[in-house]
C-alpha cells in the first residue's frame, strides 16, 4: 500500500508541475496551447543537456528555458501582434512535437544522468506518511512545493490577487494601475518554466532517457485537468494524482484487460467534460447556491477574461 | 515613401516560405546530412515518379477534406479541434459497415462512404450539442472528444473486432476485397477519393462564396451577439458548421479505412486532422487555397519519409518544415497588421 502510493506520488511529479504551470497562466487569463509540444521538447532537451553536460541540475534549467521560450512566443504574439492565442499556441504544439523527434533523434536509447533520491531526514521516519511522501528526489518535492506554493501564492498573496483581477478584468485592472500585459507576459513565462521542468521531470526522473513520443498526450492531459481542477493549483494536483492512480490501476489490469493501459489513460477526458457539463447544469448551480461546500470542490469557472487580448485604446 | 503594396504582399508570401527553408537547411547542417540532395529527395520522394505521386494524392485527400471542413467552422468562429476524433468516429462507422453489411463492391463502398459521412457529423454534433446546450468550450470539449474516439477505437480494435485468435493493436482483419476503394493503374491512384474530394472543396467555396447559408454562417462567426439580433438562429448555424465539418472529416475517415489501410487501425487519423488545421491557418480561412497547399503539405510529408530511408535523417523534418512555414505567416501576417494600425494612428490622431 505505501509503496504503491508512493510509486503514484513519483510517478505524477512531472504531470504536477504542468498543471500548476497552466493554471497560473490561465489565471491571468492567457491560454498556452502548446503545453503538448512545450513538455516533448523540454524533455528532449532537458535530457539532452543532463546528457552532455553531465549536470541533471543543468537539464532542468534549460528544459525551464524552452518552456519558457515558447510561452513568451505565445504572449508576444497574442499581446504585440493581437494574433489568436489558441491559432498561435496550436501551431507551437505540433512545431514542437516534430522539432523534438529531429533534433532528439541523436539522443534516443542513450543511457543519461537523473535525479538521485534524497530521502529527508526526521520526516521520512514518519510513519506511512514518511514513506509515501519524504523519501523521493528533489523533484518530487519540488512538486510538492509548487502545488502549495501556487496555492498560496494565488489565493493568498498580494501579487496573485493582482494576477487573479488581470484574468478576471483586465480593464478594471488596468484602471488601477496594473500593467495587464506585463503581468501577462510575466506569469505566462512562469506556467511555461513550470512546463518545461514538467518535461525535464520526465525525462530525467519519470521516465528516463528520451525516445520520440517520450510524453505523448500529457500535454493534452494536462490541459484536460487545468480545467478538471477548477483553476485551483491544488485541486488541480488533485486531479494530477488521480490520473495517476487510474494509471496505476491500468498497470495492474494489464494482464487481465491488455488495452486497459490505453483506454483508461484518456479518462481524463470524458471527466474533464462531465465536470464542465455538471456545473453548467441549473441542478447543480441551486445546489451550490443552497450548500456552498459543493461549489468549493466541485465549481469550474474559469477566469472570465481567459483567452481574450487586452489593448488600451 | 513605402512600398508598392503588391511588393508586401508577394512578400508575406514569399518571405515565409523562405525562412521556412532555410531553418529546414540549418536543421540539415546541423543533423550533419547534405542539405540540398535532402531537398532533391524530398522532390523525388513526393512527385519525382508516379508512384510517388499517388502516395501524395492519397495523403492530400484525407488533408484536403478535413481542411475543407474545417473552413466553414472556422468561418463560424469554432476551433474544430475535434476534427481528428470526427475522422476516427467515420473511419469506424465504415468499419462497421465493412464488417456487417453484404453485397458487391459497388454497393458496400457507397455505404462505407455514407457511414463515414454520418458517423464523423454526428460526433461532430456531440461537440456542437455540448458547446450550444452544456456549455463546454468546444476546443476542450473537442480534444475531449478526439480522444474519447481514439479511445473507442482501441476497444473495438482489441475488443469486439479483434483479429481471429490475437488480440493485437496493429489493427482489424483486413477487409473482404469489395471494401477495398478501386484504384486506377500501377501506381494505384486513388481515383474516387479525389474527385470526391473536388467536389467537396468546390462545395465548400461555393457555400462560403455565393449562398445565404454561407454570408449567415459568417456573420454568426463574426459576431453571435448581433447575428442573434438580427433573427439568425445562431444555435442552428453553429451545429449546422459542426455537421458539415464532421461529415467532410467523417469521410475522410471512411476513405482511409476503405483505400489505405483495408482495416481500421488505432492511429487511423493519422494526425491529418491536425495538420488541416495548419492547412486552413496557412490558407488565411479561404476555400480556394485550400488544395494547393494540402498538396504541398501531403508532399511535404510523403516526400520527408524518403529522407529518412535515404539519409537515414528522422522523418520528422517534414513537418518541422509545415510548422515553422505557418509560425512564420502567421506571425508576419500580425506584425503587419499591426504596422498598417500604427500608421493610421498616426495620421489620424486620436480623439479626445
Amino acid at each position: 500500500m505505501e509503496a504503491t502510493l508512493a510509486t503514484i506520488v513519483a510517478s505524477a511529479s512531472a504531470l504536477v508541475y504542468a498543471v500548476v504551470g497552466e493554471t497560473i497562466t490561465e489565471k491571468a487569463g492567457v491560454v498556452n496551447l502548446s503545453m503538448e509540444g512545450t513538455i516533448m521538447l523540454s524533455a528532449m532537451t532537458g535530457f539532452a543537456v543532463a546528457y552532455s553536460t553531465g549536470s541533471v541540475p543543468l537539464g532542468f534549467l534549460a528544459a525551464a528555458g524552452v518552456g519558457m521560450l515558447i510561452a513568451a512566443l505565445v504572449a508576444f504574439a497574442s499581446i504585440e501582434l493581437r494574433l489568436n492565442q489558441i491559432a498561435v499556441g496550436f501551431v507551437l504544439a505540433l512545431l514542437a512535437i516534430e522539432l523534438s523527434s529531429f533534433l532528439g533523434d541523436p539522443y534516443v536509447g542513450q543511457h543519461g544522468p537523473s535525479v538521485s533520491a534524497v530521502p529527508i531526514p526526521l520526516l521520512e521516519d514518519i510513519p506511512f506518511v514518511g514513506r509515501v511522501l519524504f523519501r523521493h528526489n528533489l523533484s518530487v518535492y519540488g512538486s510538492y512545493l509548487a502545488i502549495v506554493g501556487g496555492y498560496l501564492f494565488v489565493f493568498h498573496t498580494r501579487r496573485g490577487l493582482e494576477m487573479q483581477g488581470v484574468g478576471e478584468r483586465a480593464d478594471a485592472a488596468f484602471a488601477r494601475g496594473i500593467d495587464v500585459n506585463r503581468l501577462r507576459y510575466l506569469y505566462t513565462m512562469v506556467g511555461g518554466a513550470l512546463a518545461g521542468i514538467a518535461g525535464a521531470a520526465f525525462s530525467l526522473d519519470v521516465k528516463l532517457g528520451w525516445r520520440e513520443g517520450l510524453t505523448t498526450n500529457f500535454g493534452w492531459i494536462a490541459l484536460a485537468i487545468v480545467i478538471f481542477g477548477g483553476w485551483n493549483p491544488i485541486r488541480a494536483a488533485f486531479g494530477a494524482y488521480l490520473f495517476g492512480v487510474l494509471a496505476w490501476a491500468a498497470l495492474q489490469l494489464q494482464p487481465v484487460f491488455p488495452s486497459a493501459s490505453q483506454i483508461l489513460a484518456l479518462l481524463p477526458f470524458p471527466l474533464m467534460i462531465f465536470a464542465l457539463v455538471l456545473v453548467y447544469l441549473q441542478l447543480f448551480r441551486d445546489l451550490a447556491d443552497r450548500h456552498p461546500i459543493w461549489r468549493r470542490l466541485l465549481s469550474s469557472d474559469p477566469p472570465s477574461g481567459m483567452g481574450t487580448a487586452f489593448h488600451r485604446e | 515613401m513605402t512600398a508598392p503594396s503588391w511588393l508586401s504582399r508577394v512578400a508575406t508570401i514569399v518571405l515565409p516560405i523562405a525562412l521556412a527553408f532555410a531553418v529546414a537547411l540549418v536543421l540539415l547542417q546541423l543533423a550533419g546530412a547534405p542539405p540540398f540532395e535532402a531537398l532533391g529527395l524530398l522532390w523525388d520522394g513526393s512527385v519525382g515518379s508516379a508512384a510517388k505521386m499517388s502516395d501524395t494524392l492519397a495523403a492530400w485527400v484525407p488533408l484536403t477534406l478535413a481542411a475543407a471542413g474545417l473552413v466553414v467552422t472556422f468561418a463560424a468562429g469554432l476551433w474544430n479541434i475535434g476534427v481528428e476524433g470526427q475522422i476516427v468516429a467515420g473511419a469506424v462507422a465504415a468499419t462497421w459497415v465493412a464488417r456487417e453489411v453484404p453485397g458487391p463492391a459497388a454497393v458496400l463502398i457507397f455505404a462505407m462512404l455514407v457511414a463515414g459521412v454520418v458517423g464523423g457529423a454526428l460526433w461532430a454534433l456531440l461537440a456542437g450539442l455540448l458547446k450550444t446546450r452544456g456549455g463546454v468550450n468546444e476546443i476542450f470539449g473537442g480534444l475531449g472528444l478526439d480522444f474519447v474516439a481514439s479511445g473507442l477505437a482501441i476497444y473495438l480494435i482489441i475488443g469486439p473486432w479483434k483479429r481471429e485468435g490475437v488480440a493485437s493493436t496493429s489493427g482489424t482483419d483486413l477487409f473482404r476485397p469489395e471494401a477495398w476503394m478501386p484504384t486506377v493503374g500501377v501506381a494505384q491512384f486513388p481515383v474516387i477519393p479525389i474527385a470526391l474530394t473536388v467536389v467537396a472543396v468546390v462545395l465548400v467555396y461555393v457555400l462560403m462564396r455565393g449562398t445565404r447559408f454561407g454570408l449567415r454562417l459568417k456573420a454568426v462567426g463574426k459576431n453571435p451577439r448581433s447575428a442573434h439580433l438580427l433573427g439568425i438562429p445562431t444555435e442552428r448555424y453553429t451545429l449546422a458548421a459542426f455537421l458539415l465539418c464532421g461529415g467532410l472529416a467523417g469521410l475522410a475517415g471512411a476513405i482511409l479505412v476503405s483505400g489505405v489501410f483495408h482495416k481500421l487501425v488505432p492511429s487511423v487519423s493519422g494526425g491529418y486532422g491536425f495538420l488541416g488545421i495548419l492547412v486552413v491557418l496557412l490558407a488565411g480561412y479561404r476555400a480556394a487555397w485550400i488544395a494547393p497547399i494540402a498538396f504541398f503539405f501531403a508532399a511535404i510529408a510523403v516526400g520527408s519519409t524518403q529522407l529518412s530511408l535515404r539519409l537515414d535523417l528522422d522523418s520528422s523534418l517534414g513537418g518541422v518544415l509545415q510548422g515553422v512555414l505557418v509560425l512564420f505567416v502567421i506571425l508576419l501576417g500580425g506584425w503587419r497588421a499591426r504596422r498598417t494600425r500604427r500608421r493610421t494612428a498616426l495620421m489620424e490622431p486620436e480623439g479626445p
